[in-house]
């Protein structure tokens, strides 16, 4: 028995660092998307392989709460995958400034994504970028169509509309007019907040100005937001303190919910769970005729291991990724998350379809609290949380979260201090 | 003269260096310097250094860490505020967990009580269970959608007074407070009940002859013995409150909403240390909490040694 363990041991020793040695001349992709697994395996990677046989590649992801610590370690061992899927802003950056991910500027597949995009992924001077932007999801509404058709609304295109539609769904009764909660704050500020604010603070213009120092959280764009939201709270579902985020999901897709503010990564989860006919609306106009911004999150990107062996099959693989066939193979496999690049690409899922198409009038833009300013102490995007749902439980007056904010960033970001 | 040198050296020669008792101490003594002394030197020493934002190289620092702890506003208020929260969990926890405790032990160690293997097991199994499972059946039991506690207060007729407990600031602390009690109320009544099975039952006949019985017995006799029982429950319940994270974490998440209404020393040196979402993780910080954490503790403790601990008397039984 013995003997047969310790022969076992030495054989997987073995097999281990076969398999260490075969992958030296196979590319590897490190991610945190395990739920993506099959989709790389059967529908990317193959048609990747088709064009480049000479190319070996493997999708190998760790679970999205082990995956920074993983890759860390990994890239510190030495022992890293040839790419590595980047988180967007600080994340990647800390990997870049320590030396793990190579430049990629002036690699021509960057001229197929616009700078809203390579923005996640560049440094601060916008000198180097590392990382092939890869998804983005996108926030807005999702509504139940046969609520609208029961209680006789249409989706609203401004603010006044929303509020109309609210009123209307509320005075049936039928249905709880909109599935949120604030238990988990995350919410209020992701799904509250950023949903709509763009809107108001005029997207890339006004989130822009915040870095830069010239534009302050108290201004009247970043307010507005604020008091859209303080407006929520009837709407919501008795007790939506208590509620989860979880709660607001199943509670929606049980068609007990009409709307779900949100973003377009609950597609495919939403797909399957509701027997109902889905819709999407983009967040509100401000008011008829206003520019319309939406929140356009680049979240997921590739980049490729300073210390790859493999650099050049590597490159050949990121230079693909700009293509217009990734862009509609990758749409198509994960709907919800959306190709970066500039192509016009076509979606067979109609929720993503309608989702994706907001781009054509809409400017893209980042989440307020993702680049530059959540570094310091008090942590801007966790404020962001906490104001956001006190707005909506009314405990907070929309000034009050607005100046919280203000105070909190220029206590430590020196473009905002006076 | 002779003598006493004699005396010396036959001393002396009866006490050689005695091997035996450095070689069965090790192996506690090694245990416990690994996994509970080295962590904590090295969490003190941690506490010294701090990375620079820039260059990433990690430096020491001084008392930095702590200055910023103390003095800068963004640290002291939370820190002050959980601190607060961590003294309103333990007051709860000795107001309600332990007397109550105590109560169930009593009734327990009744001579005829039917049952009560079946109470014994029922009531200390929670504290069996994972903090996970308790914070969320919890969360469950409690959620306005699809919760049974609205329809249960509603069928005693006191439905009106239904809230959504965990998410108002008013009443989420006082309820996890209370889950947790509900979760350890096990411990002091497993203690008590074993403190009170051991009063020897002449002290009692003793009692009874002298005329004191029923619940005069049980505050003049049987509550005095078991004292020092609940002096040891008292500084059980406070190390293990103020070391409190778990259950915050799982029905509150990292921030401890609402409004920070439920941040404990645990939940915010957590933060501090791994981070949260865009919030970088700073270790060395988190040390520097973690540091404050254990001397908070250890004077809770040596206040209970010095001034508390001496002055019960114990009685021989």
């Amino acid at each position: 028995m013995k003997h047969y363990l310790t022969s076992g041991i030495a054989a997987s020793l073995l097999l281990g660092s076969a398999s260490f040695a075969f992958a030296a001349s196979e590319l590897t992709i490190e991610s945190w998307r395990n739920d993506d697994l099959s989709i790389w395996q059967d529908t990317i990677l193959p048609a990747f392989m088709k064009a480049h046989p000479e190319i070996k590649i493997r999708f190998s992801p760790t679970a999205p709460t082990q995956y920074n610590a993983a890759l860390n370690a990994k890239l510190e061992g030495g022992t890293g995958g040839d790419l590595i899927t980047c988180r967007p802003f600080d994340g990647s950056l800390d990997l870049y400034s320590k030396g793990y991910l190579k430049n990629l500027q002036g690699m021509a597949t960057l001229d197929n994504f616009p700078d809203s995009a390579k923005g996640a992924w560049s440094t601060d001077d916008g000198s180097a970028t590392f990382c092939v932007p890869m998804a983005a999801v996108i926030h807005g509404f999702i509504y139940n169509k046969d609520a609208f058709a029961e209680v006789g609304v249409e989706p609203p295109k401004t603010q006044a509309e929303f509020m109309a539609v609210l009123d209307k769904i509320k005075a049936d009764g039928n249905y709880i007019p909109m599935a949120m909660g604030t238990l988990d704050q995350w919410e209020s500020a992701a799904m509250g907040y950023q949903n709509i604010g763009p809107m108001y603070w005029k997207g890339e213009e006004g989130r822009k100005a915040i870095v830069a120092g010239t534009g302050k959280l108290t201004d009247d764009g970043w307010v507005k937001p604020f008091e859209v939201l303080a407006g929520w709270g009837p709407y919501l579902g008795d007790g939506y303190e208590a509620q989860s985020y979880p709660d607001s999901q199943t509670l929606f897709t049980l068609g007990r919910a009409a709307i779900y503010p949100s973003g377009s990564w609950e597609i495919a989860g939403f797909n399957r769970d509701s027997d109902f006919e889905l819709g999407a609306f983009r967040p509100p106009l401000p008011a008829e005729g206003d520019s319309c911004y939406i929140s356009d999150h680049t979240d997921i990107g590739i980049g490729l291991n300073a210390a790859s062996p493999n650099a050049e099959a590597a490159m050949k693989f990121l230079e693909w990724m700009g293509t217009k066939e990734f862009a509609e193979l990758y749409s198509n496999a994960v709907p919800g998350f959306f190709s970066l690049s500039k192509h016009e690409i076509s979606l067979t899922d109609p929720l993503a379809d309608e989702f994706i198409s907001w781009r054509k009038d809409c400017q893209s833009t980042n989440r307020s609290a993702a680049q530059i300013v959540s570094r310091g102490t008090p942590n801007l995007w966790n404020e962001m949380w906490v104001v956001s749902a006190n707005v909506i439980n009314g405990k907070q007056t929309p000034a009050d979260a607005a100046n919280q904010l203000q105070k909190g960033l220029s206590s430590w970001y020196e473009p905002q201090m006076d | 003269m002779e003598l006493e040198q004699d005396l010396m050296v036959s001393e002396r020669k009866k006490k050689p260096f005695r091997w035996h008792v450095l070689v069965f101490l090790a192996p506690a003594v090694i245990v416990y310097t690994m996994i509970m002394i080295l962590p904590l030197a090295e969490t003190l020493r941690f506490s010294f250094f701090q990375r620079d934002t820039i260059t990433q190289a990690i430096s020491f620092v001084g008392l930095e860490n702590y200055i910023k702890l103390f003095f800068d506003p963004y640290w002291v208020e939370p820190f002050l505020n959980s601190l607060w929260n961590n003294c309103y969990f333990f007051l709860i926890h000795m107001l309600v967990q332990n007397p109550i405790g105590i109560l169930i032990a009593a009734l327990l160690s009744m001579v005829h009580l039917p049952g009560k293997k079946l109470y014994r097991i029922a009531i200390f199994m929670p504290t069996l269970l994972s903090f996970v499972v308790v914070g969320f059946v919890w969360k469950l039991m409690l959620s306005p959608l699809w919760g049974v506690s609205k329809g249960l207060m509603k069928s005693v007729g006191v439905g009106s007074w239904y809230l959504p407990f965990l998410g108002k600031e008013e009443t989420a602390l006082t309820t996890l407070s209370l889950i947790s009690v509900w979760q350890f109320i096990g411990i002091p009544m497993m203690l008590i009940y074993a403190a009170l099975l051991s009063i020897p039952d002449e002290v009692i006949e003793a009692a009874e002859c002298d005329g004191v019985t029923g619940i005069s017995q049980f505050f003049k006799i049987k509550l005095v013995l078991i004292l020092p029982t609940i002096g040891i429950i008292s500084i059980l319940t406070f190390v293990g409150n103020f070391n409190a994270f778990d259950l915050i974490y799982t029905t509150q998440g990292p921030l401890a909403g609402p409004n920070f209404s439920t941040d404990l020393l645990g939940t915010i040196l957590y933060r501090t240390f791994y981070g949260q979402q865009l919030q970088p993780g700073d270790p060395n910080m988190g040390a520097a909490i973690a540091t404050v954490m254990f001397f908070i503790i250890l004077t809770g403790v040596a206040i209970y040694l010095f001034f508390i601990q001496r002055k019960l008397t114990r009685y021989e039984m």
